[in-house]
């Protein structure tokens, strides 16, 4: 489904690294592990078409990603470090509007913010949300989204132990439906063996 | 897909509404600037007609510039930007909605109080109507335009300076046609090649922007 071949990534002249091939089948899940500064991140960006590589190519369903952009996009939800929330706008217009999102009804997106925690807060501005408030708002879209792809950047940051569980059983849940998940985590996944581990930082040496 | 594209105007719409004060700080700024013209250059109600398109075209000219601060600048900054760049649609038609929203948010307020300013001058109704008309195929040009100069500089820290300077050679054209569409009528000459040319430029400007806007954003957000 998803193949990347020979991806190399530069940062201001600098190599972060090359050489990277993996290919990615339905319900399989690739957390990408390393140092700070090995390239985590930039390889997600590059991944979703952010940031352009140094090198190399991906291909889902057999398309490269950069000829068939808008096929692609489609089909993927990136969720980075930012969590893409309008300060401005209550929680439940902040879904309704969010753009990685298809088109929902209204009852779907309280019975989404309730699942995530923040059903008494609906009409709340997002400005007076905590940090983990925010990040639980932000994944709330996992709930909205028909993407298969899902690249998350760190999305247990700032989350409680309850908010981790919630998020690992929804990661599970994603791979048992054939969806496919990039991911970047300090955290050692404590879900089921079909995440690969990929290492950046090894990659280099 | 036009779902979609209406969810993001939508979306700049509801944004808008929540920051009232955007608006009232451009409209303010026109009509502030608008009405120290007469306390500074003279009372002479024959001067203040002979200045006013200028005066009003300016002043028009500056809230745009100083909406355009505002554009991209906070989308980057809380990470929406990313995901109106990855929207399954090509980049350049979502860009041209957030353009249309903007500057239906941001210049037609200030084109529709125009009439009043230039009963302020003491214009007649056929200059304030070519008046009008000329800020209204006018303005688009100044928005689209001034894109690529925030799309470019989203990234800076205050920014404003720079677009202004990259912006202005590009204006200059628009204003001096929209300024001399309004001395052609109160010379009592024909006004459509000075519309003309403006129509032009506002066709060229909504095909040609959005892509340029759209390679800008890509080299910056990179």
């Amino acid at each position: 489904m998803l193949s990347i071949e020979g991806l190399a990534a530069e940062r201001e002249e600098r190599l972060l690294f090359s050489g990277l091939s993996v290919t990615l089948s339905a319900g399989e899940g690739l957390h990408i592990v390393g140092k700070n500064g090995t390239g985590k991140t930039t390889f997600l960006r590059i991944l979703c078409g952010l940031t352009s590589p140094a090198a190399g190519s991906i291909k889902w369903q057999g398309q490269d990603t950069r000829l068939f952009r808008e096929e692609f996009c489609s089909d993927l939800l990136y969720l980075g470090h930012k969590n893409a929330n309008k300060v401005e706008l209550d929680c439940r217009e902040n879904l309704k509007l969010s753009l990685g999102v298809k088109e929902v009804s209204s009852a779907e997106i309280d019975d989404a913010l309730h699942e995530v925690g923040l059903g008494l807060l609906l009409h709340l501005p997002a400005r007076f949300l905590s940090q983990g408030q925010q990040r639980r708002l932000s994944l709330a879209r996992l709930l909205l989204t028909k993407a298969r792809l899902w690249v998350l950047d760190e999305p247990y940051t700032a989350l409680d132990y309850k908010a981790i569980e919630w998020l690992d059983s929804q990661l599970e849940c994603h791979l048992k439906n054939k969806g496919l998940l990039v991911l970047t985590s300090h955290q050692t996944l404590t879900m089921s063996n079909t995440i690969r581990e990929l290492n950046l930082g090894e990659l280099n040496a | 897909m036009h779902r979609m594209l209406w969810k993001l105007f939508n979306r700049d719409m509801a944004l808008f509404m929540q920051r009232k004060q955007d608006i009232v700080t451009v409209l303010g700024f026109f009509l502030v600037a608008v009405a120290l013209f007469p306390l500074g250059i003279s009372s002479d109600p024959e001067l203040l007609r002979e200045i006013a398109p200028g005066a009003i075209w300016i002043a028009a000219l500056f809230s745009t510039v100083l909406a355009l601060d505002r554009l991209f600048s906070e989308d980057m900054d809380d990470g929406t930007l990313e995901q109106q760049l990855l929207m399954p649609l090509p980049i350049s038609l979502v860009l041209l909605v957030r353009l249309i929203a903007h500057w239906v948010v941001t210049s037609l307020p200030i084109i529709v109080l125009t009439p009043v300013m230039g009963v302020q001058f003491g214009l007649n109704l056929d200059e304030i109507v070519i008046l009008t008309f000329s800020l209204l195929l006018g303005t688009p040009v100044l928005v689209l335009l001034g894109a690529i100069g925030a799309a470019l500089t989203v990234g800076l820290k205050s920014s404003g300076g720079l677009v202004t300077l990259l912006l202005l050679p590009l204006y200059v054209p628009v204003l001096i046609l929209g300024t001399s569409s309004v001395s052609s009528v109160m010379a009592g000459m024909e006004v459509t090649a000075h519309f003309s040319l403006m129509g032009a430029a506002l066709i060229v400007s909504l095909v040609l922007s959005p892509f340029a806007v759209a390679t800008a954003l890509k080299i910056t957000i990179d």
